[in-house]
């Protein structure tokens, strides 16, 4: 089921220029997402994968540079795309943002209904391009497809809850009414940027659970970044592992989890506390991007490096069905 | 289980006031409702639940960080709340708490050899020569080199500022640690190096740990026992292969129901919880995870059940359990 990509990042490199120096964040990342799949990045923290995400959203910090590459959505450029296209038709349109903290997400000022209105006045499907009036007929149309939306994300007492202001809801509930945000304006693509950490286990069971049937409802794909490998499995169908700024590791879920054939996706995997193996974590730290090492980025903390792995950059190089690593020494029976 | 409990906690409570505009008091927010606990020397207890259950609080008060409402706190066979400033500071020295984040709780503008040393000059009469000896001997066994005790806080990565943190409440030689969430906010990488060097230390300075955390995995990894809380009172408890493999507790199982688990059956293929937990302000009457509870009969709305055994050493509060 090679389903069409909907969206492809080809030779990603994005520099950020610091004091300190030039930070290399992405370095050559190839990434694809198909229609209708949920497509994991892991990662730990400063691997990149926040940096990846806002750059598909063109919410790059001012400090960044894009040195080359291409994000490809629906056949045209993101990175050449006119701002003010990007504006009226991408940003919060066909591509919207789930983020990690609905606490701080929403203004404190305004109420949730209000909020809901403006995205809505701006970003609803039903509003046509360079429209800048919101007459009543829309008003009346885009009121019934909130409400609709928000029993879809089952928040009790939709009405109540619209003149209510942020700091009146539980976090579980901010993050429902994120989400219906989210698929207000019928997007192609979500991006949701580690959307359950702030959250307790039990409301993240069920924040997946909603948007894992949501998508399947509307259509759309995901983008889901998060640190969290259980999260990973629950909903995804394919996973990408980031490691200081690169790509290291691609493959459908269950194969990801059961031959993982990188030798970083192979460590992080034994760091995780399961009940009859021992604990393995990883010695050394994530390198400086700002002088990452030569060679293989993982090299100085791997096992398995040999001469080659000082001095020159792995490819990405297949190893069986969709599943693609970048290591001069793959672990063997990996991705078969 | 009595003969070597070095921390016993009896009914504890801990109400806070809760007060309209005018400053009068309209109610309590009950963090800790009666909530009873002991610790054996040299065993790891891990306490789980969700934000708002009353955890922290729990460790907080143990320490002294809030005097509690209610309840006693026996720490080597004497009542801490009982006993005389000087008395209670210094067993004190003997319980120690090891805060959530020591990003945030390290003097960012103390060098991280001047944190160290501090607890030994309020507690101790120890030279300075004695108290720099012990600094580098608790440094090397946190596994940092000398040199980062010219640094500063800000200057070391989050795992390493963990290990100083845990180094700052070894000074004192504790029989007891209460560690706050002592992995959240770190890597899985860097998680399993503190887990690993926590059990270490349990063991070359016979250490029992009350651990706080709400990682069910985490837990099951390092602790003997559990006690999971809701709603400010425990309500299961029991060695931790008990509980995590036939908890009795409907909350315990849910919440046990809701942790990923790689490889596993997919959580969110038949996750069944809804809602979310009350507010502490606004506890419901008699079983508190009634409203919730998918087992709920009428005498759960009339009758607060109390921990009671289910199966060797194993309690629940329930009136239905599993």
């Amino acid at each position: 089921m090679v389903a069409e990509k909907l969206l492809s990042v080809e030779g990603l490199s994005v520099h950020y220029i610091t004091e300190g120096g030039t930070a290399r964040v992405l370095d050559h990342v190839g990434f694809s997402i198909r229609h209708g799949e949920i497509m994991g990045l892991v990662g730990e923290s400063g691997c990149g994968k926040t940096s990846l995400a806002r750059a598909i959203l063109g919410v790059l910090p001012g400090n960044a540079e894009v040195v080359s590459g291409k994000i490809l959505f629906k056949g045209s450029d993101l990175l050449r795309l006119a701002p003010s296209e990007a504006e009226e038709s991408i940003r919060g349109r066909a591509i919207s943002f789930v983020p990690q903290d609905p606490f701080t997400s929403f203004s404190p000022l305004f109420s949730i209904g209000e909020q809901i209105r403006t995205l809505m006045r701006w970003k609803s499907p039903d509003r046509k391009p360079g429209e800048k009036v919101y007459g009543s007929g829309r008003r009346k149309r885009d009121r019934e497809r909130v409400m609709a939306m928000l029993q879809a994300v089952q928040l009790p007492d939709p009405e109540g809850l619209l003149k209510k202001y942020p700091h009146e809801v539980s976090g579980g509930q901010r993050q429902r009414l994120m989400i219906a945000m989210a698929l207000l304006p019928e997007p192609r693509l979500v991006i949701a940027d580690e959307p359950t950490t702030a959250l307790d286990v039990t409301i993240q069971a069920q924040i997946l659970k909603l948007l894992k049937r949501l998508i399947t409802e509307t259509g759309a794909s995901v983008l889901f970044t998060t640190h969290d490998l259980g999260a990973a499995w629950e909903i995804c169908d394919r996973i990408t592992v980031m490691y200081a700024g690169q790509e290291a590791e691609t493959a459908p879920v269950q194969s990801f989890f059961d031959r993982p054939a990188h030798p970083y996706t192979k460590k992080l995997l034994d760091s995780l506390p399961t009940e009859n193996s021992p604990l393995i974590g990883i010695p050394g730290r994530v390198p400086s991007l700002l002088n990452p090492p030569a060679g293989c980025r993982f090299h100085p903390r791997c096992t398995s490096s040999t001469e080659i792995c000082h001095h020159k950059q792995p490819d990405v190089t297949e190893m069986g069905y969709e599943h693609a690593v970048r290591c001069h020494h793959p672990i063997m029976g990996g991705g078969q | 289980m009595n003969e070597d409990v070095i921390l016993n906690v009896h009914q504890l409570q801990q109400y806070f006031p809760v007060r309209n505009e005018w400053g009068l008091r309209t109610g309590s927010l009950k963090a800790l409702d009666g909530v009873s606990l002991q610790l054996v020397s040299g065993e790891v207890l891990g306490v789980v639940g969700e934000s708002g259950c009353g955890k922290s609080t729990l460790g907080k008060t143990i320490v002294g960080i809030h005097r509690p409402t209610g309840g006693s706190i026996e720490f080597d066979g004497r009542p801490i709340l009982a006993l005389d400033r000087k008395q209670e500071k210094a067993l004190r020295t003997r319980l120690q708490y090891c805060y959530q984040d020591p990003g945030a709780s390290l003097d960012p503008r103390w060098t991280i050899g001047r944190s160290l040393e501090e607890p030994l000059i309020i507690h101790t009469n120890l030279s300075k020569a004695e108290r720099l000896e012990r600094v580098h001997d608790v440094l090397d066994a946190v596994g940092l080199p000398k040199a980062h005790l010219d640094l500063y806080p800000h200057e070391i990565s989050g795992g390493q500022q963990r290990r100083i943190g845990i180094a700052r409440v070894l000074m004192l030689r504790p029989n007891v640690i209460i560690l706050d969430e002592p992995t959240s906010g770190l890597d899985v990488s860097v998680q399993a190096t503190v887990l690993n060097l926590l059990a270490d230390l349990r063991k070359a300075y016979d250490l029992a740990y009350l651990m706080i955390s709400h990682d069910l995995a985490v837990v099951r990894k390092v602790s003997d026992r559990i006690a999971v809380m809701y709603l400010g009172r425990i309500v299961e408890t029991g060695k931790t292969d008990d509980v995590f493999s036939h908890p009795a507790h409907p909350y315990t199982q849910s919440l046990l129901a809701s942790a990923p688990r790689i490889g596993k059956e997919r959580v969110t293929d038949h996750f069944w919880l809804e809602g979310e937990p009350p507010k502490p302000t606004d506890i419901p009457v008699a079983c508190r995870f009634a409203p919730r509870c998918p087992k709920a009969q009428d005498i759960c709305r009339k009758q607060d059940p109390v921990l009671r055994p289910i199966f060797d050493h194993q309690e629940a509060a329930c009136h239905f359990p599993a």
